[in-house]
């Protein structure tokens, strides 16, 4: 359903993405690991509209995307929960929540969609008039999850959801991911959370330096010595 | 010291500081949207009070009466102002904001100039000259009127931005730009509305203003600096702040009169701003960035 062909993507003068190609199935979870810095953040900021690729495209059911804006991209069906997950610390959880659902049909379905968050983060709902910069890491975590799928995305794109959660948490986290994939969403998941994160995904990709290192499906990337070595210290 | 007159002072600068609490609660929600300091707010206020002034000369229309419609005209002066020149600099370095909308100030105090002359004008409005008992002192119906607009000004504002999807969409922008992006808001829509609030706040404080003090081109400077050191007292863009801020620099510039010449006013509200900047650059009240 999104086809990331072959983007180039710089900061000013400096290449953070290079003839970067992938491919997220329908119904699948596909994750991208790398070290820090090696643009995986880049690569979700491109798709959202946030920076422009140089070149090459990126395509969403069969459409072009590659220069529309960020609020056409999530009407489009995309969602971003992104790194460092950007609450409105000022808001309330449920002021967060409304936020993420922007446009007339995704307002319309507002009600019953966050029934469905609450089914995922049941936490949440105790939590509804509290200010968001008052919740803990992995409340504020849930909000920027749930925040996400008030708009109903078709793909939900996750950058390092379970960073600064403890272990415990972060299973949580992750079995809440394979729900919210089984519940229809299609998943792009980027993690360093390299092994828990494969468990979950049909896919994955390695980014390094800016380039796809590696691909293919999660087992075969489970199973490659030079990933075993490098991201999973075996 | 005479305990009545101070207690009339002290009445007066409540009263003032509300009016200064709405002009500064203009720049504030601008500040907090966008992050840029409108250097040209005393001068956006200004050209409200002209409308207001001629509505009021030329149809007879009472400036508290006008004062909707003075407010939409000065809103639209904001949303192009910021369409026009603060959209274009919002990337650039702070120091690099200042140029343009000091500019825009004094592009608009000339324009003023021109159309209408240095001279001070002050309309006999119905109520200008009124005064009312409040317990033991006497002060002007006007300013009265204008305290209470301008607390009831602030409170729809506060509700405005509370309630609606539009109001939590500019919180929204506030709290998080990125953030805002991501989930779809069009944050260029949002700066110009927000620009466009701020002048139109602006813009009925001026209003409010009209049967109190006489108009020229040349005060707007000294509102834009009072709204300036308001928004520092009060934090930078914390809203119910300002309107604290507003009371706080009211009082004591009234009550200043006691001891200073009324014509070193200017010397309170520059104080405060030192003392401020040096023991709580925060501001009284807690503020962003
Ligand atoms: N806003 C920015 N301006 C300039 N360089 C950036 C910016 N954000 C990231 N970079 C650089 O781009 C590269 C990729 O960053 P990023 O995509 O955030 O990596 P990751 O998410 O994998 O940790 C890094 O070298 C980083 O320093
Ligand atoms: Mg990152």
């Amino acid at each position: 359903m999104l086809k990331v062909h072959d983007i180039d993507v710089y900061y000013g003068d400096m290449q953070a993405l290079r003839n970067v190609t992938l491919d997220v199935k329908k119904g699948e979870i596909t994750t991208v690991i790398g070290s820090n810095g090696s643009g995986k953040s880049t690569l979700l900021r491109a798709i959202s509209g946030i920076l422009r690729p140089k070149t090459g495209s990126i395509q969403f059911n069969d459409k072009e995307i590659t220069r529309t804006p960020s609020s056409g991209i999530v009407e489009g069906g995309i969602s971003h929960v992104p790194e460092g997950r950007q609450l409105f610390p000022t808001m309330t959880v449920l002021e967060n929540l409304e936020m993420g659902a922007q446009f007339s049909h995704m307002q319309k379905s507002a009600k019953k969609t966050m029934q469905e968050v609450f089914t995922f983060f049941p936490r949440l709902k105790e939590r509804l008039s509290q200010k968001a910069g008052t919740l803990s890491g992995g409340e504020q975590q849930m909000v920027a999850m749930g925040r996400g799928l008030m708009s109903r995305p078709r793909l939900m794109m996750l950058d390092e959801p379970s960073l600064g959660l403890s272990p415990l948490l972060v299973s949580t986290i992750f079995e809440i991911i394979k729900q919210i994939n089984e519940s229809g969403t299609s998943i792009l998941l980027i993690e360093q959370n390299v092994f828990q994160s494969l468990k979950i995904s049909n896919h994955g990709y390695v980014l390094e330096n800016g380039t796809i290192a590696h691909q293919g499906s999660s087992d075969q990337l489970l199973g490659n010595p030079h990933i075993r070595k490098t991201y999973l210290g075996l | 010291m005479d305990s009545a007159l101070a207690l009339q002072l002290l009445i007066q600068g409540i009263l003032l500081g509300g009016v200064y609490g709405l002009i500064a609660l203009g720049l504030s929600l601008i500040f907090g949207v966008m992050g840029v300091i409108n250097f040209a707010h005393g001068q956006i206020m200004v050209m409200g009070m002209y409308a207001s002034y001629w509505i009021f000369v030329l149809l007879g229309i009472d400036p508290y009466v006008s004062l909707v419609a003075v407010a939409a005209i000065i809103f639209v002066l904001g949303y192009a102002i910021q369409y026009l020149v603060v959209n274009r600099i919002l990337d650039y370095p702070e120091a690099m904001q200042v140029l343009p909308l000091v500019s825009t100030g004094l592009i608009l105090e000339n324009i003023a100039l021109l159309l209408w002359g240095p001279d001070h004008r002050s309309p006999q409005t119905a109520l200008g000259l009124d005064s009312i008992w409040m317990g033991p002192v006497m002060v002007d119906t006007s300013r009265v009127i204008a305290f209470s607009l301008a607390i009831l000004i602030t409170g729809l504002i506060f509700l405005f931005l509370k309630k609606t999807t539009m109001g939590k969409r500019i919180r929204a922008a506030s709290d998080n730009r990125t953030g805002a992006v991501l989930v779809g808001i069009n944050v260029d829509r949002i700066n110009n509305f927000s620009f466009g609030l701020g002048a139109a706040t602006t813009a009925a404080a001026g209003c409010l203003l009209v049967p109190i003090m006489p108009i020229s081109p040349y005060i707007a400077h000294d509102f834009t600096t009072a709204a300036f050191i308001v928004v520092i007292l009060g934090g930078m863009g914390n809203l119910p702040g300002a309107m604290a801020g507003g009371l706080v620099l009211g009082v004591a510039e009234s009550l200043s009169t006691l001891v200073l010449p009324a014509t070193l006013k200017q010397v309170v509200s520059f104080t405060l701003l030192i003392i401020i900047i040096l023991f709580r650059p925060q501001g009284l009240f807690g503020g962003k960035k």
